[in-house]
């Protein structure tokens, strides 16, 4: 698959007229040079990845065909929970989605992190300080429902936003590991399960 | 040094009312709120009244006054003192150099940003060491660094002018060129750019507004209120700990205090914010 990456982000080099490519190619070495591994954030962390390089290339509008093509790679990397089960505990979730916590430099190494979602969204009734760099959840499972297909739609979302919107703003939580799969399952009870308050009249 | 024992109590008193808020959201969250209300909490309100109403009589001067009497009265080993050091209008001149910087400075043959000059010049002529201030850069409650009261000085010896950073030398416009490059840069865990955060209008991250800083009316934002009078604490932080700081929630490496990358990021913002007033120092929660 990564050959694939790399092989599309080439293209996407040769077909699109780039005129920023020296301040790029500028700006990338200026960064490898004046950023420091400090605590669990290292320096390698400046590289970007396949995905990142395409959005990065054309200002979060990629053409579609490659964009496309990238989903679909993102979306069959999630990993699904062998046991069938996405829904869990909608409480614990509540408290990861309260949690700004995980990957920063002044985060512990082994320490879980938290989802940082209501840094961006605005989710249960009773939390009046939210961020508005996504979408408003509130009342999702009843508007949306909360059968199968929307759990698994959910749970993906978390896995990994860029399955979906190659360029979203959403981190990619499961595919790099800041959220556990369990973690993940309370999330989608907070959102999903008819029980949430979420999801209450 | 004026005396101004009412302006110290109530900024006192604003640092224990706000102690709880002035956590960053990925450090801590607040606790949840019990009503429902949209938009802006009202914490957030009653800070931007009360801090209208400090900036009339701004604690920042305090250390505007320290930084000036090291500017003038401070000698280095061999006598030399920082009416040598010119900030881009002459040696020794202070007066609106602060609106014009980041630009080309030849002697180093570099582009530098404000606090990155003046870092230059306590080194140069005072005789301070770069390894120390290396050590602690960024104020803490413990200690507001030398080099911060004097940055703070020379930011307001640009009170009440008009931003206007030059972009005639041709590294100062490819510094502004790889800035906003920078500005665009999605890496790391979390897929962040500053454009993540800071690339549309009207958005928030929990309370906190976020400035689009490709506008001009919203980039004098890098400008306005820095460096920065932190309630929470009592002391300066300048326009380099808020980049660190951005970096930081950004899930980035840290980036080297004074480097290329953060001049180029404060050239871009200051550029794009060009014309627009800077009102000095401020306040930050
Ligand atoms: C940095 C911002 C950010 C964070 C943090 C974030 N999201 Fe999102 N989220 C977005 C944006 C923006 C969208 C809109 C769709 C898009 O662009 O991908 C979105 C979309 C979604 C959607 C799909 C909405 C729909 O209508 O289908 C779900 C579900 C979601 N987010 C859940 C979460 C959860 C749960 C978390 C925490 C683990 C989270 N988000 C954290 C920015 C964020
Ligand atoms: C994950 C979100 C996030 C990212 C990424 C981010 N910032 Fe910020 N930024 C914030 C928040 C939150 C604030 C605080 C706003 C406040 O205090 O009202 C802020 C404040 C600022 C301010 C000061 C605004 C003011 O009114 O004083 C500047 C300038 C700034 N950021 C620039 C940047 C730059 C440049 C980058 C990239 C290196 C960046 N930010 C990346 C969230 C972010």
């Amino acid at each position: 698959m990564n050959k694939i990456l790399f092989f599309l982000a080439a293209s996407l080099a040769g077909t699109v007229a780039l005129a920023d490519g020296d301040y790029r190619a500028e700006a990338i070495a200026m960064m490898k040079h004046d950023f420091k591994t400090k605590g669990i954030a290292t320096a390698d962390r400046v590289n970007e990845d396949g995905v990142q390089a395409v959005c990065n290339r054309s200002g979060d509008h990629p053409p579609k065909t490659i964009a496309e093509r990238l989903e679909k790679d993102q979306l069959e990397s999630i990993r699904y929970p062998a046991d069938g089960k996405l829904m869990g505990d909608w409480k614990a979730g509540e408290k990861l989605a309260q949690s700004g916590r995980g990957m920063t430099w002044s985060d512990k190494a082994g320490v879980p992190g938290g989802g940082n979602c209501y840094n961006c969204h605005q989710i249960g009734p009773a939390e009046t300080s939210f961020g508005t760099v996504g979408p408003s959840l509130y009342q999702f499972g009843k508007l949306r429902g909360s059968g199968p297909d929307m759990q698994k739609y959910v749970y993906g979302r978390i896995w990994n936003a860029k399955a979906f919107n190659l360029c979203s703003a959403m981190p990619r939580f499961g595919h790099v590991q800041a959220l556990t799969e369990a973690q993940i399952k309370d999330l989608v009870a907070l959102l999903l399960d008819p029980q949430s308050p979420v999801n209450s009249k | 040094m004026k005396q101004r024992p009412s302006m110290l109590a109530a900024a006192a008193a604003l640092t224990a009312a706000f102690a709880v808020q002035a956590q960053q959201p990925p450090k801590k969250a607040p606790p949840p709120a019990k009503a429902a209300a949209p938009a802006k909490s009202a914490i957030s309100e009653e800070f931007e009244k009360f801090r209208e109403v400090l900036e009339e009589d701004n604690p920042a001067e305090l250390f505007e006054a320290r930084g000036e009497d090291i500017w003038k009265n401070k000698k280095g080993p061999d006598g030399a003192s920082m009416a040598q050091c010119d900030l881009g209008l002459g040696a020794g001149v202070v007066k609106g150099a602060y609106v014009r910087m980041p630009r080309w400075f030849a002697d180093v043959g570099k582009v530098m940003d404000a606090e990155r000059r003046v870092v230059h010049c306590m080194v140069k002529y005072l005789g301070y060491k770069e390894e120390d201030i290396r050590k602690q850069p960024f104020s803490n409650v413990n200690k507001t660094p030398d080099h911060v009261s004097v940055i703070t000085y020379v930011a307001g010896q640009s009170r009440n002018m008009k931003i206007a950073v030059p972009q005639k030398h041709p590294q100062e416009r490819a510094t502004y060129e790889i800035g906003k490059e920078i500005f665009a840069y999605r890496a790391g865990p979390y897929d962040f750019a500053c454009a993540t955060c800071h690339g549309n209008d009207d958005m928030r991250i929990r309370t906190q507004d976020l400035p689009n800083l490709r506008k001009p009316d919203q980039a004098i934002r890098a400008y306005q209120g820095w460096p920065g009078y932190r309630m929470t604490g009592g002391f300066m932080l300048t326009q380099q700990w808020r980049m660190n700081d951005c970096f930081r929630q950004q899930r980035f490496p840290e980036p080297t205090y004074l480097s290329d990358t953060i001049t180029a990021l404060l050239t871009y913002m200051t550029v794009t914010a060009n014309g627009q007033l800077y009102k000095g120092p401020g306040i930050k929660r």
